[in-house]
């Protein structure tokens, strides 16, 4: 049986944790692994499973993260039937508002579900690094019986589980108590914010919250209802991440990919990463390239040193030059004798001849365009 | 505005590439570690501003045709023109292969015909360089020409492979010379071609009523219209980077030259993209355990073993101990552990296993074909299988599709070839 389902990407976070790397754009938008931008993932995830209607959900500085998805071709989503479409808050004749949060944000939108011929909906959000088949995820859903299911995840101690919602099942796997943020969580089964729903029961619970100054999908729409509802715990247990989460995750997502078996989940498993082509020439490292334990783009040209780093596109690294456990940004220049440890360079960061950019305790962060 | 219509050459086999062009015509070889030959001459068009084109296809196209399809890479999906796949077809009076290069564009006049063009470009498929079309036509029609030949000088002694102009002052050809013994000048033909339509049209009529024309525009059409003064034909100098791949010698030549630091050929020019279809593949990782230097490691490449003045074309996986020199590895083949490989040239979807070593012993002949395999190049055809532990040395060729099975032994003395028996 093919399931139709309509897909959201919440895609409108500032991501304030990620500053500055956020101030020139939404945190869904921002580069990661060499060529992709976070929502890539999710997007990929969608298409990959066969959801060939997705809505985007835009607020925050959305410029790059609407050049980056166009039309939707790199996704197969530039189509007559369904396709991609970009949410934005706009004027309407009820007056203005901005997303008041999640549940608002969808509310606002009505007109894509209601018009839609899906019958489910899955909401991801573009912030979210994995690969996943979101078929088990419906199988599941309707074995079951569920009118919710949200996918949890047990999270071991490299996350911080006070940045989570921390979730309670029965043996059944029926969501008994979620716990947004606890201060000392007693467990750690963490909710990974993806919700998959029969539309027309999100359509009532909107139509039943929002108008009530109900705005978040979790809190205001989800939560009060645990008992009427029976919402389901999905487990998935390969690797996530949420890029949002502060500027030490976003640096440690990127060493991660430099492992073989991440590159091979987020990479080879489950479909392909797709994401805006960019028409560059073979990366390309001259005699005097040292390269060691990195990942390098399209469009490079290398004669430096390069160890544990990730170098996105277009990027320039100078003979004599020295980069390591750094994520480069495209376009940045590093010149002749340069240094530059333990940093995140922003896109089109010049680091001049000799000079020395090291990140200490913490990771260094240089914004986009700057010149040392 | 003026109207061009390109028609590109791409039916062609290019034996000379040997078992390269086994499975796919020489258009769609792969090039420069994530292209495919027509990918420069289609993408030299749409930089041109020329958006109507004709590819002609004969010689096994599947590849060739999926690769450019609806011609989206290159923006060629387009309401108005764009990109047309002109295969020989079936007609009212009869049915007929193209005989030879002139006659495929005659063939297809009505292609020509229906795009409204004044000007037609003759374009090869195979070739790679880097040129600005507009430059040619200003010329062409700055004489005031009826046709208009791209040219290049060559040295003297390498004149008697081309096609050699002679002109006079002002750049009119005056005499032809098809591979000359003793050639007259050094201005050599790069198979480039400016006509007006309807001079074209006209020479392309009378020329299919022609029995004893082969129909081929340098062998034919170009000596005829300068023999008997039928039209006004001038040579255009070109100075920038031109190639014809057309032997395994030069094809490996040209891709190691684009490892130099500043190759002839500028892939990074941002003013001068090459557009092709690839694949979607992550960035390419380089290992601790590897070594990397002088090369191009082309986009889902691992690499853990040594590489050296070497293109790695897309998702080729180098193992730990292995050490790959002056070659070139095409799109997802497998290099096993503590392989070698020297002097090689592997086609698209091989794997090596490992202890293999490619490329050792002494200078001896081809056995198959000396004049196809030469230069101490060892060539693999795609789809192979080479089993652990062989030895295999220079001027070698292993066909395509080849599996364990048919190596007799483990060492294929140099000048050796293995074919896959059916």
């Amino acid at each position: 049986m093919r399931v139709k389902v309509l897909g959201l990407i919440l895609a409108g976070g500032r991501g304030e944790a990620l500053w500055p790397l956020t101030k020139v754009r939404a945190s869904a938008a921002i580069p990661i692994f060499g060529k992709y931008r976070a929502i890539d993932f999710t997007l990929s995830n969608m298409v990959n499973s066969g959801i060939y209607k997705v809505g985007v959900l835009t607020q925050y500085n959305p410029r790059s993260l609407m050049d980056h998805l166009g039309s939707g071709k790199e996704w197969d989503l530039d189509r007559k039937h369904g396709g991609l479409f970009i949410l934005q808050p706009y004027v309407s004749s009820q007056g203005e508002f901005w997303y008041r949060g999640t549940a608002d944000a969808i509310y606002q939108n009505m007109t894509l579900l209601r018009r839609g011929e899906e019958d489910f909906v899955l909401i991801g959000s573009g912030d979210h690094i994995y690969k996943i088949d979101f078929t088990d995820l419906y199988q599941y859903h309707f074995k079951k019986g569920a009118d919710v299911t949200l996918i949890v995840k047990k999270l071991d101690e490299s996350y911080d589980l006070t940045k989570y919602g921390i979730v309670s099942v029965n043996e059944n796997m029926r969501i008994l108590e979620i716990e947004e943020k606890p201060e000392e969580p007693k467990r750690d089964l963490a909710f990974l914010g993806i919700y998959f729903i029969n539309k027309y029961l999100l359509m009532d619970l909107l139509y039943a919250s929002v108008p009530q100054k109900g705005y978040d999908l979790l809190l205001d729409v989800i939560l009060p209802n645990l008992d009427r509802l029976k919402v389901y715990a999905y487990v998935f247990d390969g690797y996530w991440r949420n890029v949002k989460k502060g500027i030490d995750e976003y640096y440690r997502i990127n060493m991660d990919i430099l492992k073989q078996e991440v590159r091979r989940e987020l990479f080879y498993e489950k479909g392909k990463v797709f994401t805006k082509l960019k028409d560059l020439s073979p990366p390309k490292l001259t005699g005097t390239a040292t390269v060691s334990n990195s990942l390098i783009s399209d469009g490079c040209i290398i004669a430096g040193s390069v160890r544990n780093s990730v170098i996105f596109r277009n990027v320039r690294i100078k003979a004599g030059a020295i980069v390591e456990n750094s994520v480069i940004m495209q376009g940045s220049v590093i010149e002749e004798g340069a240094v530059v440890k333990n940093a995140i360079l922003d896109k089109e960061v010049v680091v001049r001849e000799g000079r020395e950019v090291t990140g200490e305790k913490e990771i260094l962060v240089l914004e986009k365009r700057s010149v040392v | 505005m003026r109207k061009v219509t390109a028609m590109i050459l791409a039916g062609g086999q290019g034996t000379r590439l040997g078992v390269l062009t086994e499975k796919i015509a020489k258009p769609a070889v792969p090039f420069g570690g994530k292209y495919r030959l027509i990918d420069f001459t289609l993408s030299n068009c749409v930089n041109s501003g020329i958006y109507k084109i004709g590819v002609l296809t004969q010689y096994k196209p599947h590849v060739l045709t999926k690769h450019i399809g609806i011609g989206k890479p290159w923006d060629l999906d387009r309401k108005d023109g764009g990109v047309t796949i002109l295969p020989p077809y079936v007609g009212n009076e009869e049915s007929e292969w193209y005989k030879g290069t002139a006659n495929a564009v005659y063939q297809n006049l009505e292609f020509i015909e229906e795009n409204g063009a004044d000007y037609v470009l003759i374009l090869s498929g195979d070739h790679v360089y880097a040129m600005d079309y507009n430059d040619l036509l200003d010329f062409h029609i700055l004489k005031g020409a009826d046709g208009t030949i791209a040219c290049m000088e060559v040295p003297l002694e390498e004149a008697s492979r081309f096609g050699i102009m002679v002109t006079d002052l002002d750049g009119r050809i005056v005499e032809f010379q098809e591979k000359p013994e003793k050639p007259r000048s050094n201005l050599a033909s790069l198979g480039i071609y400016i006509f007006n339509y309807d001079f074209l049209k006209k020479i392309l009529e009378e020329d299919e009523r022609n029995e004893k024309s082969s129909h081929d525009f340098g062998k034919d059409i170009i000596p005829r219209i300068v023999k008997e003064t039928l039209g006004k034909l001038y040579a255009f100098k070109f100075e920038g980077y031109w190639k014809d791949v057309g032997t395994i010698k030069s094809y490996w030549e040209s891709n190691l030259e684009l490892t130099s630091p500043l190759p002839p050929l500028n892939l990074h020019d941002p003013n001068w993209k090459f557009f092709t279809h690839t694949e979607e593949m992550p960035p390419s990782y380089v290992s601790p355990t590897a070594e990397v230097m002088n090369s191009i490691i082309s986009e889902g490449c691992e690499v853990y073993g040594k590489v050296e003045n070497s293109v790695l074309f897309q998702g080729v996986i180098v193992e730990e101990g292995s050490h790959i020199v002056n070659s070139i590895v095409m799109t997802r083949t497998f290099i096993g552990r503590n392989s070698s490989l020297e002097n090689a040239v592997v086609a698209e979807n091989v794997i090596i296993g490992k202890n293999v070593r490619i490329g050792v012993g002494e200078d001896r002949k081809n056995k198959y074909d000396p004049k196809v395999y030469s230069g101490l190049i060892t060539v693999i055809g795609m789809d192979s299988v080479i089993p652990d532990d062989v030895t295999i040395g220079k001027n070698c060729v292993i066909g395509v599709d080849v599996d364990p099975n048919d190596f007799e032994s483990r060492t294929l003395e140099s000048g050796g070839y293995i074919f896959h028996r059916r």
